[in-house]
């Protein structure tokens, strides 16, 4: 841990020192590849519940995940005085989780007790700021011990003549591969059979985005998205106990479409206070419905610094397949316990402050913010967990 | 359901068809950073675990396929 957080805290004065050598290239729209901003995101999640899936909904969800994910920016202007920016970005999760120790019989000591996920992406954007028009193209992998994700995608935005409104089209596929580690108890060969084999689940979607300026302190977006996946949908170290006891790994349908539509708002309220809010309607092919209810303030306390506390409600109706442990009839096609898609409400609330001081942070000038953010989240049926993220840019003055 | 539905949406197109244009110069609050409609980035881990521990995801930002939610 301790190694963990120097490297990081290395790498941020890293950083730093380069930017600090840099050459000034305040000339106006200077065409050259430069350097807009770095990005580092360090999050550190905990939690904790009594419904594991993989022991088929009871037994513990304890877990903890540490993440770090770093962007840089890159822009630079064409001969048509185009802007393009660069993207490339590069993240790393590290986590422990107590319920997939249980996929095999050796707890505390199995593969699966723990894993890392390194998920690399690279995002390019053209913008003709005079047209008021962009396109962006973008790609990604992330890759776990039994898990393969590649992404890709496009989006267009046209700016309204007075840019008041944006509309924009996104559509993006995440073709996946799930390595099939059953329970060992449903492995032929046991705990040393590694002949798992493996399956495809595809993701698609398509996006319609379109926000307004409503007047000099409000604006508004709607979202509209819908997702197609098709595959293997479930996870194949998930049990599921009927009613006489008889086991089975958990099985889905291998499709699922999903549908969810956002509205969220901003306005500016006084001259100190932002009130920001989010509501979702979502509706899957499983029988699911959710609906999600979010505000967040932001109270400038001074021209630099603010205090962001929020507040986040969800709740969701169970999928149809969903049955608690030892409540599935063996005559059913589709089986889980996961509790993750079971009937629940959620309430998620904490606190953020936001630093942008004017000579950088600590008086480092290209240290341009930082943003802290604390979050405990709670879920009706017996599930809570802690979060506690950072956000360090570093930016040219 | 459906009537909640249309009703929201009716609600939406007139309220943004009632919109004043702003200019530019009269954008200094609307261009303020805090009043940015997009996630911000200290979210990210937000709403991955979000998307996992719940099963709803989309129109947010964060991510609707991709991933695996396995722990």
């Amino acid at each position: 841990m301790k190694k963990i957080c120097l490297s990081v805290l290395g790498l941020y004065l890293g950083f730093i020192q380069a930017f600090s050598q840099a050459k000034d290239s305040s000339q106006y729209k200077s065409r050259k590849l430069s350097i807009e901003e770095i990005n580092l995101v360090s999050s550190y999640y905990k939690q904790d519940g009594s419904h594991s899936a993989v022991e088929g909904g009871i037994g513990t969800q304890k877990l903890s995940d540490i993440s770090n994910v770093i962007d840089l920016k890159l822009v630079f202007y064409d001969k048509k005085y185009r802007k393009h920016s660069l993207v490339a970005e590069a993240g790393l999760d590290y986590y422990s989780s107590a319920s997939s120790d249980r996929i095999d019989a050796k707890a505390n000591s199995s593969a699966s007790s723990s894993d890392i996920r390194v998920y690399p992406s690279l995002s390019w954007t053209m913008e003709n700021e005079q047209k008021g028009r962009s396109l962006n193209l973008f790609a990604s992998t992330s890759t776990e011990y039994d898990y393969q994700s590649i992404g890709f995608g496009a989006a267009y935005s046209q700016k309204s003549k007075d840019r008041n409104r944006e509309i924009t089209v996104k559509g993006q596929a995440f073709l996946d591969k799930v390595t099939l580690i059953r329970p060992v108890e449903l492995r032929p060969g046991g705990e040393d059979d590694e002949n798992y084999g493996s399956a495809s689940r595809n993701s698609y979607s398509g996006s319609v985005t379109l926000s307004q300026v409503v007047n000099k302190r409000l604006q508004m977006l709607f979202v509209a998205e819908f997702v197609q996946q098709e595959g293997f949908l479930g996870l194949p170290f998930n049990r599921v106990y009927f009613k006489d006891l008889s086991m089975r790994a958990e099985h889905l349908p291998s499709t699922r479409w999903k549908l969810p539509l956002g509205l969220r708002a901003s306005y500016f309220l006084g001259d100190k206070v932002v009130l920001k809010g989010f509501y979702r309607f979502y509706q899957d092919s499983w029988g699911l419905q959710a609906h999600t209810a979010e505000l967040e303030t932001s109270l400038k306390l001074s021209p630099v610094f603010s205090l962001t506390p929020f507040y986040r409600f969800y709740r969701q109706t169970a999928v149809d397949y969903f049955a608690p442990y030892a409540a599935h009839e063996t005559s059913e096609e589709f089986f889980t316990s996961n509790f993750d898609l079971g009937d629940f409400n959620s309430h998620f609330a904490g606190m953020g402050f936001r630093y942008v001081p004017v000579g950088g942070v600590f008086g480092v000038k290209h240290w341009n913010m930082v943003e802290l953010r604390y979050g405990h989240y709670t879920r009706s049926n017996d599930l809570s967990a802690n979060i506690i993220s950072m956000h360090v840019r570093i930016k040219k003055p | 359901m459906k009537i909640r539905l249309i009703v929201a949406v009716i609600g939406l197109v007139s309220y943004v068809s009632g919109c004043t244009t702003v200019k530019e110069y009269q954008k200094n609050r609307i261009n303020d950073a805090e009043m940015d409609l997009s996630t911000r980035k200290v979210q990210k881990t937000e709403l991955s675990f979000q998307s996992y521990r719940e099963g709803a995801s989309g129109a947010n930002g964060g991510k609707t396929g991709g991933g695996c939610g396995c722990n």
